[in-house]
This record gives C-alpha cells, structure tokens and sequence, in this order.
C-alpha cells in the first residue's frame, strides 16, 4: 500500500534532527517568480537568520511554510512529516508557529484574552461554550506568557488601545503559546525603540533552548545577535549561508545588503 | 517572583445582585410588572411580537456582532421552524399533520431549524461581507418561492392554519398573559445565554475571527468550522422564535418568510445595534410600536415612509443603533445628574 508506505517513510524521516526541511519550493505569482528552488534544511533548536532586500521573497517563504499561501511546487517537512498539502491549522498544532511583518492581532479583544486564546488553539475545548475560569490551565499558561513579555500591566487593554511596541510584544506572545516547536519571527523589531530592540533581543535568547527559529530581520544588531547561521535571500532564491561572523565580513553581501541598511 | 497567580478575585466575590447589575433587574420588574397596565392587544400585537422579533434580530446579532457575518436568512431558519410545528403537530389544512404533543414536535422543529442554518452557514461562510449577504438573500428568497409553489410539503400559498399553543401545567399559553411571559421567559433565557456566552471560550473564538481569521489559522484554530458552529448556536435561537411566531399567528405561510420580514429582522438589529444583545430587542420594539401605529399617523398609504425616514435617521445619527445613542447621552446624563446634585 502506498499510503502505508508513505506513512513508514515519514516515521524514518521523522527520526532525523531537521525540525524544518524545504526541497526545491517555488511561489509564482503569475507571471512573478517570488520563490524559487528553496532547499534549505534548519536542525531542532536551531536559530537561523534570513536576509536579503524587500522583495527577496523572505515573507512568501514564511506563508510557504505555515500555509498561508501554498508552494507551487516542492516539498516541505516538519520534524520529518511531509506538511505541504496541510492546512495552516494543522501545522499550527504540530507545534509550528509564526508572527507577522504587520501585527496581525484582534483589536476587539483583550491582550489576555488574546493571549489565552493563542494557548487555547492548540489544546481542547476551543468551542467550550463555558467561560474560562482563573485556574484553567490555558489561563494559568497565557498569565505565564504574560510576565515572560512584561504585558502585565496591559492585561486588561484593549489591543486597539495597545501602543505600537507594545502590539509587536502581543505579538510575539501568540507565537509563544501552547509548548511551540518551532517559530517563525517577521521583522520583530520593525518600529522598536532601542531599549525595546534590546527586550526583544533578551526575550528571543532567553527562550528554551529546544525552541529553533528562523528569523527575518532588517536590523543587524538584532538579527546577527540572536541567530547561530544566517541565508541570504535575493531575487526569490537563497544565495549564501553562513555563521553571524562571516555573513558580516563577506564583502558581496556588504554591497548587497549592508550598503543599503533598512532604518 | 511570588507564584500566586492573579485572578479575578473581585469577580468571584461579587454577589448575584452585582453580577446581573442594577438596570438589568430594573428592566426586568418593569417586563414582570407589564401585564399589570397593558391590554391585551399592547400584551401580546407589541409586547409577545416585540419579543419574537427581537429573538429573531437576537440570533443576526450574534452572527453580526460577534461574527461579522450579516444574514439575510434569520426569518428563514425561524420560519422552518414554524413549519416543521404545523406539520409535526396538528393543523386544519388537510395537507400534511403527524398529530405529535408538543414536547416532541418543539424540540425537533428547534433542531430543523438550526442544522438548516449550519447548512446556510456551511454555504455562506465562504464568502464575506456583501458577498454574505448576497447569498444569504438568494437562499432567503429561494426558500420563499419553493414554500410557495410546493404543495406536496409547504402547501403552497396558503400554507398551514390551525396551529395552537399548547395547554400544559393547567395553563392555556394561548391567552394573552401566559403567552407574553411565555415569550418573555424564553427571549430572557435567550438573551442571557449570549450574554454569557460572549464571554466564553467560543464567544472570544467567534469575535476573534471577525477581527483576524488570518491569525486565528496561525493560532490552529479550523476558522471555518467556528464559523459554522456560530450559525448553529444562532438557528437555535431562531428556531425558537420561529416556534412562538406560529403559535403567536397561528398560522404559517410563505409570507411569513418573505423578503420584506427578511429585511425587517436586518432593519431590527441595525436600528437597535449590533455591540449588545439588548440592542435587537430595542430595535423590535421600536419597529413593532411604527409598524403597529405608523398608520394612525400619516396614514395607510405613507406609513413605510416612515418607518423608513426613522431608520435613516437613526442610522445617519448613531451608526450603533439606539445602543450607539444611549452610549452618547448617557455621559450627558450623569452630568447634568452631578449638576443638579444637592
């Protein structure tokens, strides 16, 4: 039987130490080429930068990989499961999480609301009809995060009244919901002030070590700070991979790239 | 760090009083204390009918308000309902009539009415905003045309008569007294449950997803399938209203149904305002006492003038309705209370 097959074969590759492998995935917007033949493979627990100029095709990699777009062609495995035909939602709850460029948040709502609800998605009861009491553990999870952001003292504000720093800490709370395996982080930093740059960089180095990520980044400061390898992206395709210290020092990406730093 | 985790102490400590707050039980004397002042026609024309249409306004809201899909086809998941107690139950057209006793027929005409709503949402949710709205007025007026011109099952034009309340607990909830708080029992018990439920682990999903489905996928929620719960929680309460509309007519025909009682329930739950469940019933009450009163105004010929200019009015004043109003006035109020304080 090929599914049987199928199944046995992902098990096999599901003992391999890649939480990410990407096999010649392409995106083509029409006409547009915004992906081409991405083959990358990211280790569990590995922290991966991205760079490359607007347009390199940085974001549409990362809707490839959570499904919100999906590839025209290619394959993607997550800790070895072939996830390319799954919808978003499942890929969330096989332990995939991702934040996006502009927050992407629910204004209406509360920011420990919010948080609960992202805790909530991948656990059970989510169409409980009874109102979630103070010792149900998503509450108790979603309070943790809470502190671990330093939002306490927004807990009962209204995300539409947050402050812009403040909705990017929202923000990267949902990714951190509910035991992730692996985040995917889009600009985190766009629109921080220096000190807010700096709790960003203390809040990703200080996540558990199991946690990998690929981060996009336009702020060297951040992006060579927190990551162990960096890929380069330009024109839809990976040119370059490297660790923090020879991305800097390679002079073809200084033209490329640090020539025209983003603010 | 203490490990003491911060709860809504002050909550838990409140008693019932505080929870269910001062204006909701003032409003609720004053729907006890109605039948003591008003007729039976001010019983039953606007205070039994205020509160069916307010159920059926009710059952938008949550898909509206909370969900930020506006139905057209809340009167046609009512109206299956109402068929399904004529032709479960008993009635004098001769055409169909299984004769069930009412505990079973209700359940199974409530029931009826909300998978028929998961069906229109099913269909529906793929599309947003006016898209929504298109489809849900052409299954709306489908379903019309078909009650209309299918004899075998709807018969046809005229539809079912005959139908009565039922009599149980020595009481007769035909006569005007029992059958107002009939309806108030069953709107309050409505209205409480989406109160309660807006609070709840799926009223923060639903109203989530209106503001972010995007998120809500990445959060590994099956946006989809929330939706689809929503248009069943609401056919519920449609399907409710529908059951005490046939008893309140005593009949059910395709007019029943019609497009012009579609867009009445649109038109309550927009006067009235889509932020609060009050807000339809509101809405109920204001278009019943215009329908009912309009033509002793300016006459048979210019009534839906009328009502027409009021909801323009209201709509270009206040966006939210009657709700949107009172949010306005209210801080005007405590004023002028501080003011003329001792």
């Amino acid at each position: 039987m090929a599914l049987t097959e199928n199944i046995a074969a992902q098990r096999l590759q599901g003992s391999g130490a890649f939480a990410l492998e990407l096999d010649g995935v392409a995106r083509h917007f029409g006409a547009l080429v915004a992906l081409s033949d991405i083959n990358m493979r990211i280790a569990a627990g590995e922290r991966r930068a991205v760079l490359g100029s607007n347009g390199a095709g940085k974001t549409t990699l990362f809707n490839a990989v959570t499904g919100d777009f999906l590839p025209t062609a290619g394959r993607i495995r997550f800790f070895g499961e072939d996830i390319t035909d799954l919808p978003p939602h499942e890929r969330i709850r096989r332990g995939l999480r991702r934040t996006y460029q502009i927050s992407q948040l629910f204004k209406g709502l509360s920011v420990l609301d919010s948080i609960f609800l992202a805790c909530r998605g991948v656990s059970r009861r989510r169409f409980s009809l009874l109102r979630p009491k103070a010792s149900d553990v998503n509450m108790v999870q979603a309070l943790s995060i809470l502190h671990a952001v330093h939002l306490e003292s927004d807990r009962d504000a209204l995300v539409a009244t947050l402050s812009h720093g403040r909705q990017r800490q929202l923000e990267i709370a949902l990714a951190l919901a509910g035991a992730p395996r692996f985040i995917l982080f889009d600009e985190p930093a766009a629109g921080l002030s220096p000190t807010e740059r700096r709790d960003l960089v203390a809040i990703l180095n200080g996540l558990p070590k199991h946690i990998g990520y690929v981060i996009i980044e336009h702020d060297l400061d951040v992006a060579l700070r927190v990551s162990e390898r960096v890929s380069m992206m330009h024109n839809g395709r990976l040119f370059k991979e490297g660790t923090p210290q020879e991305i800097e020092a390679d002079p073809e990406v200084q033209e490329i790239y640090l020539g025209g730093k983003h603010g | 760090m203490s490990l003491t985790i911060p709860t809504d102490g002050a909550a838990t400590e409140k008693n019932w009083l505080e929870k269910v707050g001062a204006g909701h039980i003032v409003l609720a004397v004053v729907l006890v204390l109605y039948p003591l002042v008003a007729s039976d026609f001010f019983l039953t024309q606007i205070g039994g009918y205020s509160l069916i249409f307010g159920m059926l306004g009710l059952s938008l809201m949550l898909l509206a308000g909370y969900g930020g899909m506006v139905s057209l086809a809340q009167i046609t998941v009512g109206g299956i309902a109402a068929y399904a107690i004529a032709i479960l139950g008993n009635n004098n057209s001769n055409v169909l009539g299984f004769g069930w006793p009412w505990w079973l027929a209700v359940p199974f005409a409530i029931l009826a009415a909300a998978l028929a709503s998961a069906l229109i949402g099913w269909i529906s949710v793929r599309t947003e905003g006016i898209y929504t709205i298109m489809i849900t007025l052409a299954i709306a007026t489908a379903t019309y045309y078909f009650a209309q011109q299918n004899y075998a099952i709807f018969n046809g034009h005229s539809g079912y008569a005959g139908i009565r309340a039922p009599a149980f607990w020595g009481v007769s909830w035909r006569d005007p007294k029992p059958f107002y708080y009939l309806c108030l029992g069953l709107a309050v018990l409505s209205y409480a449950a989406v109160l309660y439920g807006s609070r709840s682990t799926f009223g923060m999903t639903l109203q989530a997803i209106r503001d972010n489905p995007r998120r809500m996928r990445a959060l590994g929620y099956h946006v989809t399938a929330h939706k689809v719960f929503a248009w069943l929680l609401a056919g519920l309460i449609a399907g409710l209203a529908g059951v005490l509309l046939v008893w309140f007519n005593g009949r059910v025909s395709p007019g029943t149904i019609g497009v012009d009682a579609a867009i009445d329930v649109l038109i309550i739950a927009v006067i009235g305002g889509l932020r609060h469940p009050i807000g339809p019933f509101l809405g109920a009450l204001v278009v019943v006492l215009m329908q009912t009163f309009a033509i002793d105004i300016v006459g048979a010929e210019r009534f839906n003038t009328l009502i027409g200019l009021v909801f323009l009015v209201i709509v270009f004043v206040s966006p939210d309705g009657i709700l949107g109003l009172w949010g306005r006035i209210k801080p005007h109020l405590a004023q002028e209370s501080l003011r003329s304080g001792p």
